[in-house]
């Protein structure tokens, strides 16, 4: 059999079916959106740091979208927490499919990393890198 | 078990001109080819984005190869007279599949894509202007809809959408109110690749040439699966593509009728497509070749008249009939299995294509649990995104039959489908 019915192990129907940290901020140091136009998913993350402004404090998203991307958004907002957002900035596609703890097909990939990108987006927005008019961000090619 | 035996044609006998559909999958998906990680039987039913290519179709290509593979129109040498006879003759095949008049009236183009984008730069950019309007449906393929829009914003013409139905129809009433005096193109899908829908075109060709404007069919899903004749539908250009009816891919069509095609100017310029060159002045060939510069597709040029050839010897009523028998079963069954929305039009009125979501499961989740049964289904929005916006989703799932499908195959996405749904419940 191949990757698909591994890629919905017990773990990523959990998530999916009981997204953690699902909602939104009080008072997010930053926001941001994403999307991935073709499969319709969208994902919104709010961050809010320590007062060192450095350390992620807590992580919540809200969206719309397949089991991957969603089930990889929830994990993601328990990982990120503790993390500096330096560490978020260099957290790359094989972190992600280490996080979901399966392999993903190819075709597949641009849902389980779109929680990742918009976090890092948001970031680099937040630390005046990346031009907030380039207001969405798209994990496709 | 009756639906078997209501084939039109032997299934079995097609299917054996097929190979691919023996092979198995289920293995790495990054190496191209069966091997040994394979281990499951292919069920392919994602026919509406492309179809499969017999063995009499591969053989006259690769006959073109080798013996015969040569530049057209240029050569006066014996290899080139051959591939030039072909690939002339060939445009005279699918001149007379479509009931065109000649291969004047039948231009090679790379696709569907291609048609649509010719007849909007070289008529379009020519005759649109503010004021005019070009008249699309809700349920247009971005092959058209994409194109018209942009053309409209060079030019300044209005874009209009003919209104769907709750039920998936085109809303006719809304066509008469859309299609005015100012209405220079009315361009259509034919058969929807989402809904199903097959739409009377002949209305609105009727409609449009009452207000002295053209009509463009896009016949992607329409001449790949039945009798289609331009002038039975009166229609002014039309389009479609080899790889959606048993042809390679790199090769469509572009039907138009003569004096409009005679009346517009190149599209594309260059080599193959002139009759008289000097450094200030150029004389365009006859049609349908002033359309066709380049080298063109040659091999895929004669596989495509191969693949007209096949079909025809099947029959396109039977052809028909065939995907109309399934896309019924398929309704059909995946109704019974609850929890199923299925866009469009009855089974008993649409085309041979099932676009529906499973409540509770991503499209995209549904087609990899069935990538694990076998079943290729596509998965997305089918190139129709405002259509999508309209049925107020993101993704469907679409399941297209054609020719050498089988009822069992049907069977088999249902349980596919069923297995996904227990599994996201
Ligand atoms: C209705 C319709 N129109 C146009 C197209 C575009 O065809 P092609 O990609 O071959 O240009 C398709 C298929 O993708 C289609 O289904």
């Amino acid at each position: 059999m191949g990757t698909g019915s591994d890629m919905y192990r017990q773990q990523i129907l959990d998530h999916y079916k009981n997204p953690r940290n699902y909602g939104e901020l009080e008072d997010p140091d930053f926001t941001h959106v994403g999307e991935n136009p073709s499969c319709g998913d969208t994902i919104k993350v709010d961050v809010a740091l320590d007062d060192d402004g450095e350390t992620i404090e807590t992580v919540a998203f809200t969206g719309d979208g397949c089991a991957i991307s969603m089930a990889s958004a929830s994990m993601l907002s328990e990982r990120l927490r503790g993390m500096t957002v330096d560490e978020l900035d260099a957290l790359d596609t094989d972190d992600v499919t280490e996080m979901l703890g399966v392999d993903i097909s190819p075709m597949r990939i641009k849902c389980a990393v779109l929680g990742r990108q918009v976090a890092q987006d948001g970031a680099k927005i937040h630390r005046g890198e990346l031009d907030p008019d380039a207001d969405r961000t798209r994990t496709e090619e | 078990m009756g639906v078997q035996e209501q084939y039109p044609f032997d299934v079995g006998a097609i299917r054996d001109d097929f190979p691919i559909l023996d092979r198995l999958v289920g293995g790495n998906p990054t190496s191209p080819g069966q091997d040994e990680t394979d281990d499951v039987d292919l069920v392919y039913l994602d026919n509406a984005a492309t179809s499969h290519t017999p063995d009499p179709v591969v053989d006259r290509i690769a006959d073109y190869y080798r013996s015969y593979n040569s530049n057209v129109h240029r050569g006066i040498h014996q290899l080139s007279q051959e591939a030039s006879v072909a690939y002339e003759e060939a445009h005279d095949v699918v001149a007379d599949f479509i009931g065109a008049n000649g291969r004047e009236e039948v231009i090679f183009t790379k696709n569907t894509t291609e048609a649509m984008n010719l007849v909007a730069y070289a008529w379009g950019l020519a005759e649109l202007g503010p004021g005019d309007n070009v008249v699309l449906t809700q349920m247009e393929h971005h092959a058209s809809l994409v194109t018209w829009q942009q053309i409209g914003k060079k030019t300044g013409a209005e874009v209009r959408f003919i209104e769907v139905t709750d039920e998936g129809r085109l809303d006719m009433a809304d066509a008469a109110a859309k299609i005015d005096d100012d209405t220079a193109m009315v361009s259509a899908v034919h058969v929807s690749n989402t809904l199903g829908t097959i739409n009377p075109i002949r209305e609105l060709a009727e409609l449009a040439h009452d207000h002295d404007g053209l009509i463009f069919a896009d016949a992607a899903q329409s001449v790949p699966n039945r009798p289609v004749d331009v002038e039975d539908l009166d229609v002014d250009f039309l389009a479609f593509s080899g790889h959606k009816m048993c042809g390679p891919t790199g090769i469509g069509a572009l039907y138009g009728r003569e004096e409009l095609l005679e009346a517009m100017q190149p599209y594309l310029y260059g080599g193959e497509m002139i009759r008289k060159v000097t450094f200030e002045e150029s004389t365009w060939e006859d049609l349908p070749w002033k359309f066709e510069a380049g080298t063109p597709s040659i091999a895929q040029g004669i596989g495509f008249a191969a693949a007209i050839e096949y079909l025809e010897e099947v029959g396109m009523e039977r052809i028909e009939d065939h995907e109309s028998l399934l896309a019924e079963y398929a309704y059909d069954r995946l109704t019974d299995l609850g929890g199923v929305e299925i866009y469009g039009p009855p089974g008993d009125e649409r085309g041979g294509l099932v676009a529906f979501n499973v409540e509770g499961v991503h499209a995209h989740d549904l087609s990899s649990v069935l990538n694990d049964y076998g079943v290729a289904i596509r998965a997305g929005d089918h190139c129709t995104q405002p259509l999508h916006d309209e049925l107020g989703v993101a993704a469907s799932a679409r399941a297209s039959f054609y020719l050498y499908n089988t009822v069992e195959e049907v069977d088999a996405l249902v349980d596919a489908v069923r297995e996904a749904r227990d599994l996201f419940a």
